[in-house]
């Protein structure tokens, strides 16, 4: 927070918001999908089909009893060919369930709209239907909506933010999808027992804010808030302060300023859920980057490969010289095109030579543009310089865990200096010294 | 379709994108930014301003990739800070200073100040300021001898008829002789005696403005700084907009008070920095023996300035100090109420 400004800092990224136009097109089903084992935070599930298995949409194909979990469904009706072991966006090993697609997306016959009476009841809907956090955080939703003090909690806030560059599926979808949103809302209010709510969108979708402003009329309680457009404004702490005027200390969870955070699109997830019984097998990603002839959203099966996905929006134009899962701010590079979307990746980004170009990093001129880029407060320069020192203690001090690797200071360091990244292995290093 | 594998595709950390602005591009801005003084000075002063200006920056960009040469350290000298440099040593001497003098301010400040220290953002004190002051102790007449700019424009240093600076009557005179002898107009202007850069308050104001609106440096330096000296000046009973356009506070303020290696990063220490620039120039000019007192408020400031970052750090949601001293206490208490009990 500035001076004079009321606003938690933020920077001004170019937007590259080129398929913010493009209506989300379902594509064709591909002939195999790679299904993970392990698309959330917490212990991988385990297969529960065997090879040569036949498999329908939507059907249970991998769970864990594990209290930070969700299970995974199948995206395709066919037959299980392999299990295997592969490597995952994050750079992990992971259990794949390949499923050789029949073609005819016939839905598995138990699937049915569940009912709730209870809280409990509707977070146990919340499990089944496989939901995490679809902005990229992949955290269990039901963990996430049943903290210990629930009953102190009061404000529902949904993130329609999109702040990442590129990425424009959750706009397409405040857009396409707005009545699932709505009772997404409502029953998430409803059961969680919350009397308020805030949708934070940016002010560069106006159509999206004009469509759910109108969408909302008749539930007083919620409020579309537009918020600024810079980076980071779909972060936890900056929205929450955005929307909800009220600031998250260090280590403090949403829940204990009393409030629940979710977004958009797993809002809408919910809605459909509680409408078809469909649990969570398809999402839209944005494909765009310049190495694509014609970036689109698209709805696809969970476990599509990425190239695909590209493929369906006319192939390469060039050779992809980078591929990022995810926003170009947050995102993950991926090793190969043979990666599979998973349930948060909001976006893959097929990078040209001339987009994937590093500028080569040159002495710090001790600018401060770090400092006042962190949405957080934190002091980026200074995290350079005790990190090439080793010093761990020195890191702690100056509060390295808070940093949440938005990678604003890489973006606007002039000396590009991979600030970042030395964030992201100090943060490591300090966790591993547990100190 | 193709399959890319391993070996084709970069795979770095996050963010994949990054602001188009360099170090470059920052140093071309100031350049920008200084060239209505230079401008003003070529115009007030004459052509030997240029010369000199020339001399300055050509000498500065040879030292910098001399010295960087020798050392066998990859070059900066592309990146324009030694042009930065050489522009803000021309304008911190006076127009009829010897061009081999120049050359010297040049050698200390970027070999001694910035090079020996370790380079671009790694020297503690600015290599202007610093020349500056080696210049003036060492050469004290030549860097106060003033051409005076209503007798006509100079070529070369002979044709120069000497005359007073503002702050120089100040010093001998008082406040009242000095405002009356100097229009706040002609300070505003630029037609008095002083270093080539200084003179015109309104050149520089320009190249602040620009500097500011560019986001290229913080309002809150200079503005911490100009208002010391306006508010000191006040209470001392002198004109406040004189002592602003006097001497080299503008020129300090906007263009050597904000340097990022020398000053504070941190918003509350750049207006602990201005706070104490200008109270020190206006205590020198006050008090001191000689007239002006930029260069060594500034130069002061910065062996200060580690120690104000220190001072600022962000506190982030509490000082651990503080929280470890609260919590030493609390147990401190909690083991004194607990020995109570045992009694």
């Amino acid at each position: 927070m500035g001076l004079f400004s009321n606003h938690m800092r933020s920077i001004h990224v170019s937007h590259h918001k080129d398929t913010a136009g493009c209506e989300s097109i379902v594509i064709p089903v591909p002939e195999k999908v790679y299904i993970s084992m392990s698309q959330h935070i917490g212990r991988p599930c385990q297969p529960l089909v065997q090879k040569g298995d036949h498999v329908k949409v939507g059907q249970l194909i991998g769970d864990v009893d594990a209290p930070v979990s969700a299970p995974v469904h199948s995206s395709v009706s066919g037959e299980v060919v392999s299990i295997e072991e592969s490597r995952s966006a994050l750079g992990r090993t992971d259990t794949f369930v390949v499923i050789a697609s029949d073609g005819s997306q016939e839905p598995w016959e138990g699937l049915k709209a569940p009912q709730c009476d209870t809280k409990d009841d509707f977070i146990r809907a919340v499990r089944d239907c496989g939901l995490v956090g679809l902005g990229g955080a992949s955290f269990p939703t039901h963990v996430k909506f049943n903290p210990d003090n629930l009953d102190q909690c009061d404000t529902l806030i949904v993130n329609g933010a999109e702040c990442e560059p590129f990425i424009t599926s959750d706009h397409r979808n405040m857009l396409e999808r707005t009545d699932d949103i709505i009772s997404g809302i409502r029953l998430t209010m409803k059961y969680l027992g919350l009397t308020k709510c805030y949708v934070g969108i940016e002010n560069n979708k106006p159509d999206a804010i004009a469509k759910m402003r109108e969408a909302l009329k008749d539930l007083p309680q919620a409020e579309v808030v537009e918020l600024r457009s810079t980076y980071p404004q779909g972060a936890e702490r900056v929205l929450i302060h955005e929307t909800a005027g009220k600031t998250l200390k260090a280590g403090q969870l949403p829940a204990s300023v009393g409030c629940i955070l979710s977004n958009v699109t797993t809002i809408m997830a919910l809605g459909e859920y509680f409408r078809t019984g469909m649990p969570l097998v398809k999402r839209t990603v944005t494909v765009a980057g310049g190495a694509v002839a014609s970036p689109s959203n698209v709805i696809a099966p969970v476990g599509t490969k990425y190239y695909d996905l590209a493929e369906f929006c006319g192939g390469y134009r060039s050779d992809p010289k980078k591929i990022i899962a995810g926003g170009p701010m947050m995102g993950k590079a991926q090793n190969s095109d043979g990666g599979v979307l998973v349930k948060n990746t909001g976006a893959v980004l097929f990078f040209d030579e001339r987009q994937a170009k590093l500028s080569e990093p040159t002495p710090c001129i001790n600018c401060g543009r770090c400092y006042r880029g962190c949405p957080v407060g934190l002091m980026p320069k200074e995290f350079a310089k005790a990190f090439e020192a080793g010093d761990l203690e020195r890191l702690r001090d100056l509060k390295i865990m808070e940093c949440m690797s938005c990678g604003s200071c890489s973006y606007v360091c002039p000396a590009k200096k991979p600030l970042a990244f030395i964030n992201t292995l100090s943060k490591d290093m300090v966790k591993e010294a547990g100190i | 379709m193709k399959t890319f594998k391993n070996g084709n595709l970069l795979v770095t950390s996050n963010p994949h994108i990054t602001d188009s602005i360099n170090t470059t591009k920052i140093m071309t801005l100031v350049i920008i930014a200084l060239l209505p003084s230079l401008i003003a000075s070529v115009y007030i002063f004459g052509f030997r301003a240029l010369m000199l200006t020339l001399v300055c920056v050509v000498s500065a960009v040879f030292f910098e990739w001399a010295f960087e040469k020798i050392l066998k350290k990859p070059s900066t000298a592309g990146d324009m800070s030694a042009v930065v440099t050489g522009m803000l040593i021309a304008m911190n001497v006076p127009v009829t200073l010897p061009y081999w003098q120049g050359v010297i301010g040049s050698f200390v400040a970027i070999v001694i100040v910035k090079q020996c220290f370790g380079g671009l953002g790694q020297n503690f004190a600015n290599p202007a300021i610093t020349a500056r002051i080696v210049l003036f102790v060492s050469f004290a007449t030549d860097m106060t001898t003033w051409a005076d700019p209503n007798q006509g424009r100079i070529f070369s240093a002979a044709d120069a008829v000497t005359s007073a600076t503002p702050l120089g009557v100040f010093n001998e005179s008082g406040a009242a002789e000095a405002e009356s002898m100097f229009s706040l107009k002609q300070m505003f202007l630029g037609t008095i005696g002083g270093s080539m850069g200084e003179v015109c308050a309104l050149a520089l104001l320009i190249g602040g403005i620009f500097l500011i609106v560019m986001r290229v440096i913080s309002i809150a330096t200079p503005a911490a700084f100009l208002g010391t000296i306006a508010v000191i000046s006040l209470i001392a009973g002198v004109n406040p907009l004189w002592q602003i356009c006097a001497g080299g506070a503008m020129l300090g303020a906007f263009f050597m008070a904000t340097d990022y290696a020398t000053t504070p990063s941190t918003a509350s220490g750049k207006i602990i920095f201005g706070i104490g620039c200008g109270l020190i120039t206006m205590i020198i000019r006050l008090f001191g023996a000689y007239p002006e007192g930029v260069s060594f408020a500034i130069l002061l400031m910065n062996i200060l300035t580690p120690h104000i970052d220190r001072f600022c750090e962000k506190r982030l949601y509490g000082n651990p100090a503080k929280e470890a001293k609260k919590a030493a206490g609390q147990a401190a208490k909690k083991a004194a109420a607990e020995g109570g009990a045992d009694k």
